[in-house]
């Protein structure tokens, strides 16, 4: 029963986060307002995490699991992913090395400055 | 009746699970994280429905109910900020900068090279929110226009990218403090990455985990702006 409750939570949360999507006038990620509405539920202490622990585990170590049938659908994109492989490759590579070097960079720069302003 | 049997959603999960804990012993076994569990799942059940002849649309029967969880999935992302709220309320100001700056400097780049390469409108949409975690990334390119299985490759290798190379970065950038490396680890790599970073130390783990839900959310809005 404590499983299925905490099924019902979550699901519960996901289907607002449904509702809230259709309300809002412009284009946002249900799955994106499930995940802030859920912080505010913990954060406000509407909900406890042990509300939610083991199910909340259970998705979050299983994660990759869930989204093996969106990966297969790759076989309906053969061609396209044949058309620009080398470029796909290029581009992943460039920009991961960017992206760590910014954020790197510019989080050691802010704690930098912020120990600056301290002392 | 062999058929009416593959489009049983029963089938699709069976052979979902099966492939994924193939993965799953794989990478335990061979520890490199060019093995990972979704890639060697997705290679197998492909080659499955290619070798049988098997239609897509049988196996999907039980691929939709597997992907009804996804937005579960990642809504419980918010569970993994709460518990390291601590870390987050002393040094916001950096993460939020730092994540900010990453989530910028990963679409800016990803746009700019496809437009390099004369990529189309299609497949750019489909690549701008790479470094982000998969749910969130599938739910920016979907409704802009992108092909959702290319974000999802493109997503997972960069996560692989970032698993494999994050020790060398951090010795080229020269990033000796763990919140900045624990950041950038998950900015540009999110839970793949994040696995790595949990290798490096406690710090790196938190810090890494934590920009994956707030990378999330700042490429969203970001992603809202264009």
């Amino acid at each position: 029963m404590k499983i299925i409750k905490q099924i019902g939570i979550l699901f519960a949360v996901c289907w607002i986060s449904q509702l809230i999507e259709y309300v809002l006038p412009f284009a946002f990620p249900a799955s994106v307002i499930g995940m802030g509405l859920l912080l505010v539920c913990l954060l406000t202490g509407f909900l406890k995490v042990e509300h939610i622990q083991e199910k909340a585990d259970f998705l979050l170590e299983n994660m990759a699991f869930f989204f093996v049938p969106a990966g297969v659908s790759i076989i309906n994109y053969f061609d396209i992913l044949k058309s620009a492989a080398v470029q796909l490759v290029v581009i992943c590579v460039i920009s991961t090395v960017i992206t760590f070097a910014v954020t790197a960079v510019s989080v050691k720069f802010t704690i930098r400055l912020m120990n600056r302003r301290k002392s | 009746m062999m058929e009416e049997l593959l489009a049983s959603p029963y089938f699709g999960i069976a052979l979902s699970v099966a492939a994924f804990g193939v993965g799953v012993k794989l990478n335990r076994k061979l520890k490199t994280p060019i093995c990972n569990p979704l890639i060697i799942a997705i290679v197998l059940i492909v080659a499955v429905l290619l070798i049988f002849r098997i239609p897509y649309e049988s196996y999907n029967v039980g691929g939709e109910i597997i992907n009804m969880f996804l937005a579960p999935a990642t809504a419980c992302l918010a569970v993994a900020i709460y518990t390291k709220i601590d870390i987050l309320k002393q040094y916001w100001l950096p993460i939020v900068i730092g994540c900010a700056a990453g989530s910028a400097a990963s679409m800016g780049s990803v746009y700019l090279l496809c437009r390099l390469f004369g990529l189309d409108e299609s497949m750019t949409a489909s690549l701008l929110p790479k470094s982000v975690t998969t749910p969130i990334a599938v739910s920016i390119a979907e409704p802009a226009g992108g092909v959702v299985p290319i974000t999802v490759v493109a997503v997972i290798f960069t996560g692989i990218l970032g698993g494999i190379f994050a020790p060398l970065l951090i010795k080229i950038f020269r990033i000796s403090d763990p919140i900045a490396a624990g950041l950038a680890i998950g900015a540009s790599s999110h839970a793949v990455g994040t696995s790595k970073a949990i290798e490096l130390g406690e710090v790196e783990g938190a810090m890494s985990g934590l920009a994956i839900g707030i990378c999330g959310l700042i490429t969203v809005l970001f992603s809202m702006l264009l």
